[in-house]
């Protein structure tokens, strides 16, 4: 069964504003988490400037042995980005939908700050039901 | 999956959850009443409005990124359409005109002819230097700063002192693009 395994976003400083892992597999601790999000964040800019093609935005997808990487940068920098099994589909437009739940449950919380950390239980509570409801529409 | 191609104005006022127009207009005139009675001054009132406008114009964005899927504007020209024709009616049901460009294509103007802020407001003689509707000009800053446009925003018409439309002036003053400081020191 094609699965998640963790949940990144970073706010456009490079800076890890939300972790969650889902799986049994890669799980980490936060330091951990931290120094993948920066190293994220440093590695999709500078992919951004090695690009042969002109206009690249920076890395969408990263396929490994034993995971895939699939990144989302809006265009106020902030990035989306889960590491989930190999050959796991439709990861973009879960990607698009968490953008929309950010927007909705967290930018509109007033007492969300920009750039920091997510702490709102709408987000969270949106967001399970995003991905239950992506593993169902997987399996079916 | 096939890439979503940028959604109306109209289709996404028609999906977005939407809030009585009556209770929208008189929540703003209580807001800019209290600011009034609070800040007494005209200017520090219009200041306040334009900062308000700001904060909500620097989240606002990403909703509108996200909610109508449009992707990188080639130059201002596209950016001030957008704003006028999907931003405007997305979030205030209303379509605003893009008129004035200037020789550089930095500077234009949107105009208003509906504005759901303003429905049975009329300015007293005490205020007579307020911008009622600043809120707007602060939303569009703010929105566009966090797409690293710096502009200038300002009234050129106002209905409520006379004009027959609203007039936004829309100045870009630079484009800063994201710097990463990685440049070789040796």
């Amino acid at each position: 069964m094609a699965a998640i395994y963790s949940l990144y976003i970073i706010n456009k400083s490079g800076g890890l504003i939300f972790y969650k892992d889902y799986g049994s597999a890669g799980r980490m601790d936060t330091n951990d988490s931290l120094r993948v999000a920066s190293l994220w964040h440093s590695m999709h800019a500078i992919s951004q400037q090695l690009s042969p093609v002109m206009g690249c935005s920076g890395i969408e997808l990263l396929q490994a042995d034993t995971f895939d990487l699939h990144c989302f940068q809006s265009l106020t920098g902030t990035k989306f980005f889960v590491v989930c099994e190999p050959g796991t589909q439709h990861m973009e437009g879960l990607l698009k939908l968490i953008y929309e739940l950010y927007t909705d449950y967290v930018l509109k919380n007033p007492f969300y700050e920009m750039e920091m950390p997510i702490r709102c239980e709408l987000f969270d509570i949106n967001l399970s039901h995003a991905v239950q409801k992506d593993r169902v529409a997987l399996l079916s | 999956m096939a890439p979503v191609g940028p959604r109306s104005g109209d289709a996404i006022f028609a999906n977005v959850e939407r809030v009585n127009a009556e209770l929208f207009t008189l929540t703003y005139g209580a807001i800019v009443r209290q600011l009034l009675t609070d800040l007494e001054e005209v200017e520090e009132v219009n200041k306040q409005l334009d900062q308000m406008g700001y904060n909500i114009g620097i989240r606002l964005i990403d909703e509108f990124l996200a909610k109508s899927n449009v992707s990188r504007c080639v130059d201002f020209k596209e950016t001030a359409e957008v704003i006028a024709k999907v931003g405007f009616k997305m979030f205030l049901g209303v379509t605003a005109s893009v008129t004035n460009w200037d020789a550089d294509g930095t500077c234009c103007s949107i105009v208003l002819e509906d504005n759901p802020l303003v429905d049975f407001v009329e300015l007293p003689d005490t205020c007579q230097g307020l911008y009622y509707c600043n809120i707007l000009s602060g939303v569009i800053r703010g929105a566009l700063e966090m797409v690293s446009m710096k502009t200038e925003v300002t009234w050129a018409k106002d209905m409520l002192r006379g004009d027959d439309v609203f007039e936004l002036q829309v100045k870009l003053l630079k484009q800063v693009p994201e710097e990463y400081p990685y440049k070789d020191d040796e």
